[in-house]
């Protein structure tokens, strides 16, 4: 339609939607449920779309598809969008996971309902453009542009210290992106285009690779984010409304993956062999320190934001280790986290949106109370441990075995992370759920109301099928994978061979 | 060439000139029309200052795009003064737009301030247009002389004529900068056109034309309020009326730019190694100063003069690549900052109410409770200037850091792009008083003149990147026209 393809729809709906919604007018009430039930419908047309999109997918191929190609702001730099096994997966995420951010915002968010959602739903668009750019200003244009509704979601949705939250979280991510840009610009000078399918057969030379691999890993690194540069993350967790933490956890993390995956690893392969130990050396160290972080911590949602710094751990250890399990096990991962964690968040929501607090010590004995709850954050807590059966434990394990592989060394560190986590998520499900319901304002607590229980099961479900049944991600993601691993292993032999036909040549 | 005298050699061609020559016309008519109807014609003269600056921006853009001299070679017209004229006419028109309000409110309303406006808007013209030191120097002499009488136009207050004094006496000792740096390069090269000094810097330069350079620098620094020359700015920005402050922070501004690309990337091309050390150093001071020293500013005013200092320096980096991907650089930054300016302007101008105007950031507060749309327009301006994408103003800082990353400047970007971090915060503060504090009472409603100039900048800064296109390829053009 328009000479637009079905893509370009997945980013102009949330934004005809928003539109929408910001037509609304008269008394407040009314325009509150209107802008409810706009946002929702958006987000499932949204949900629909993007399954029509995966239908037209072929799976078995590596290449990109459902390509298209504006004119934008020159022949070089064009607007290009496009998917392949890896982004797609991250694409149907997002639009999944959307309409359940605006169901956990529906009784939640009562002040400035209409501004809440415009938001939401232009988030939406910039969270799918950054998965769908084929252009790598088209991708940094995205990437950034996420941060203006996320830092007013914050701002003004968010809990006593959001507007620290809200500052800390823009100008954290703003000054490591700056840096990638400059890159972008580098390589468009050295390559003469921006379009990415173009840039992953260019070769850059071994020594600017250096460079702007440090450049991409700048940014990418704080939006993953990686031990040093995580501390925004749970200030913006713990501030942030639910929907905005299931968002957080669910899909922006996921940028910084899937930048590694698009940009880092195939375009300066050699630069990522170098540099693989300094990102094996900082995952474990993430996976072990954050994990005992988490453990320390008395605020629940900050629990689960260290736990996820944990988990992304575990996502830089698997893509580093290049080989083909790591990876897979990377980008699995990615997405089971993106469900499992999203899932506590909506229910760390349900008890908060009863008590408005999220001090542990405030809770204890729900199972008495709540039941159903008890059972849904059961199956949550295991899947975020790791446990066999649920989708956490697929991910987890094709990651240290490709870990093993590259390096057993960190492998065996990471294992304690597996232990660890056990330690604060079982833990913390104890003093939440278990114990002695002796807390008088949880006496009268009630258990997950219809909109509460709509929202949790498909997550539930969710979890057990893809840890049971990991195949049908893992198909998607495997001739990617099989593609990028070939023209790795390309690059990386003709660098070396190019080394060693050096003495010979002198 | 014919021996007998025709009308052709006694009268230089005048169609390049015909559009300072409309409103160099017009603008004596309105004089004389308001000397002789008096302060009943301030209406009169406003329309009619508004539709000379209008149809001479017409005449502008219809004008052919190839390279065209007259007055014996000291007044050019080609695709880069088009473009910076086109600029300038603009900003002028949406200062004449924005000024009408204010100034019955605070009952300076006379009919000299548009007729200043349009002189100064002529010496502007002059300046993107000119072609050799003389010309340069007579367009930023008339400029300037009128910018002195409108900063100090509300004369009964203290701030306005200590604004002006300040300006006059500072302004007065750069143009003699300038004027020895003129004489300096005169003296050594023998010329004062600059195809001129292009040829006589293309056979050797000496130590004279470095110190001619440096002056001139000086001169042409202070005219853009780069640091270290920008003292003045604050000061005067804080003290004059608001929209004489916002005709200074645009307008001006880009007259300032073409005539700092006109001498540098043009007149001397050849001896780029001597300035761009310069350039880059100005351009690294206004930044770090622009981002730095604005965290502190509580006046709106004085912010966007601090903004201003900055976003020069951003600019600058474009001409620091001094090649032609710099130039067109410098062109879009120029375009899409004239759009923030006076966008971010005509939100300040319409905070009042009855007589008092507000200029405190703390005004803001709540401002999107009370009026939505100058919230979001304003928000949208403050990201944009912070240059996060997909606002207008990442395309300009694109642009300008591209230019410096093909021809090697790293370290100039880098701390480019770190300082515009730090410049975020500043921006980002005033979206957070908008959006994330409580309300106070509301304002009244924003007068049609800067509603129309909100309207169109808004447009520009949210929209421009569906279809960037257009612009960049004008100017490509334009620095084409340069190289």
């Amino acid at each position: 339609m328009f000479g637009l393809g079905i893509l370009s729809g997945l980013l102009i709906v949330p934004l005809c939607g928003a539109a929408f919604i910001l037509t609304l007018s008269g008394e407040e009430r009314s325009v509150a449920r209107n802008a409810r039930w706009a946002a929702l419908a958006t987000t499932i047309v949204t949900f629909l779309l993007s399954l029509v999109a995966w239908g037209r997918y072929d799976a078995t191929s590596a290449s990109f598809q459902l390509v298209e190609s504006h004119a934008w702001l020159t022949e070089s730099i064009r607007f290009k969008l496009g998917v392949d096994g890896f982004s797609m997966p991250l694409v149907l995420l997002t639009t999944f996971l959307m309409p359940f951010c605006i169901g956990a915002s529906w009784t939640s968010i009562d002040k400035r309902v209409k501004e809440y959602f415009v938001a939401f739903l232009v988030l939406e668009t910039t969270m799918i453009g950054v998965f769908c750019a084929l252009d790598l200003v088209l991708f940094y244009l995205f990437f950034e542009a996420g941060l203006i509704p996320m830092f007013l979601i914050i701002g003004i949705w968010g809990g006593k210290r959001r507007i620290y939250a809200s500052f800390k979280f823009f100008l954290y991510t703003l000054l490591g992106s700056v840096l990638m840009l400059l890159a972008i610009m580098a390589m468009y000078w050295h390559a003469g285009t921006t379009d990415i399918p173009q840039l992953l057969q260019h070769r850059f030379p071994v020594g600017m690779q250096w460079w702007l691999w440090l450049a991409f890993f700048a940014s990418f690194a704080v939006k993953m984010p990686m031990w040093p540069v995580h501390t925004w993350l749970p200030d913006a967790h713990v501030e942030a409304p639910t929907a905005g933490s299931v968002i957080l956890a669910g899909i922006l993390l996921k940028m910084g993956g899937y930048g590694f995956i698009r940009v880092s690893l195939p375009m300066l392969p050699d630069a990522s062999q170098s540099f693989a130990p300094l990102v094996f050396a900082l995952s474990v160290v993430a996976i072990i320190v954050t994990s005992l972080t988490a453990m320390m911590q008395t605020d629940i949602k900050k629990l689960i934001a260290y736990s996820s710094v944990a988990h992304m751990g575990f996502v830089t250890l698997g893509l580093f280790t290049l080989n083909e399990q790591g990876i897979q096990g990377a980008l699995f991962l990615m997405i089971s986290h993106g469900i499992v964690s999203g899932a506590l968040f909506l229910g760390v929501g349900v008890v908060y949106d009863r008590m408005h607090t999220r001090e542990i010590a405030a809770y204890g004995g729900l199972v008495k109370r709540m039941p159903l709850y008890a059972v849904a954050m059961m199956v949550f807590t295991m899947a975020n441990v790791g446990l066999p059966g649920t989708s956490g434990f697929v991910g987890e394990f094709l990651a240290m075995m490709g870990a093993f592989k590259a390096n057993p060394t960190v492998a065996f560190f990471s294992v304690f992370g597996i232990i660890l986590s056990a330690g604060y998520a079982l833990w913390l499900y104890a003093r939440v759920i278990y114990g002695a319901l002796d807390k008088p304002n949880l006496q009268g607590i009630l258990d997950l109301d219809n909109r509460e229980k709509l929202i949790l099961a498909p997550l539930v479900v969710l979890t057990i099928y893809y840890g049971v049944h990991p195949a049908p991600i893992l198909d998607v993601f495997a001739p990617s994978t099989e593609a990028l691993m070939a023209s790795m292993k390309a690059a990386l032999s003709t660098t070396q061979t190019a080394a060693a036909a050096l003495p010979l040549a002198r | 060439m014919n021996a007998a005298p025709t009308l052709h050699a006694v009268l230089p061609t005048l169609s390049p000139l015909l559009p300072e020559l409309i409103l160099g016309i017009g603008v004596l008519a309105l004089i004389l029309f308001g000397a002789f109807r008096g302060e009943r014609s301030t209406e009169g003269v406003n329309v009619g200052a508004l539709i000379l600056l209008i149809v001479a921006l017409f005449v502008v853009v219809t004008q052919p795009t190839h390279r065209v001299t007259t007055l014996n070679g000291a007044f050019i017209s080609d695709a880069f003064s088009r473009v910076m004229k086109a600029l300038i006419l603009l900003g002028s028109s949406a200062t004449i737009l924005l000024s009408r309000d204010y100034f019955q409110r605070e009952r300076i309303d006379r009919f000299e301030y548009p007729i200043l406006v349009v002189l100064c808007t002529i010496g502007m013209m002059v300046m993107a247009s000119a072609n050799d030191l003389i010309s340069l120097y007579l367009g930023l002499e008339l400029q300037s002389l009128a910018a002195y009488v409108i900063a100090a136009f509300h004369r009964d207050d203290l701030k306005s004529t200590e604004a002006g004094l300040k300006y006059f006496v500072l302004g007065a000792l750069s143009s003699g900068m300038l004027l020895y740096g003129s004489s300096l390069i005169y003296g050594f090269t023998g010329t004062v056109s600059f195809p001129g000094i292009v040829s006589a810097l293309h056979a050797g330069s000496g130590f004279g034309i470095v110190l001619g350079i440096v002056f001139v620098a000086a001169g042409v620094a202070f005219k853009m309020s780069a640091v270290p020359f920008h003292m003045w700015t604050p000061d005067v920005y804080e003290g004059s009326p608001t929209p004489v402050t916002a005709f200074f922070a645009s307008a001006p501004k880009m007259a300032a730019v073409a005539m700092s690309v006109r001498v540098f990337a043009g007149a001397f091309q050849d001896v780029a190694a001597i300035w761009q050390q310069i350039i880059i150093f100005i351009a690294i001071a206004s930044m770090a100063l622009g981002s730095f020293a604005a965290i502190g500013q509580r006046n709106l005013k004085r912010l966007m003069a601090y903004s201003s200092i900055g976003n020069i320096g951003y600019a600058l980096i474009g001409l620091a690549a001094a090649k032609e991907d710099g130039v067109r650089g410098v062109v879009i930054y120029m375009v899409i900052y004239l759009a923030m300016t006076l966008g971010a302007f005509a939100i300040i101008l319409s905070l009042r109410r009855g007589r008092q105007m507000f200029e405190s950031i703390d005004d803001l507060a709540g401002l999107s409770r009370t009026h939505p749309v100058l919230a979001f327009c304003l928000a949208m301006m403050m990201f944009s200037l912070a240059g996060i994408p997909p606002l207008a103003g990442f395309f300009a800082k694109f642009y300008v850091f591209a230019a410096a990353i093909k021809e090697g400047l790293v370290t100039l970007a880098v701390i480019g792009v770190v300082t515009s971090v730090v410049g975020a915060f500043y921006y980002l503060r005033l979206v957070k008083v908008m959006y994330f504090d409580e309300p106070q009472a509301g304002y009244e409603r924003i007068p049609p003149g800067s509603a129309i100039v909100l309207g169109l900048s808004s447009v520009v800064v949210i929209l421009f990147w569906l279809a960037p296109a257009p612009l960049v390829a004008v100017a490509g053009a334009a620095a084409k026209a340069l190289y």
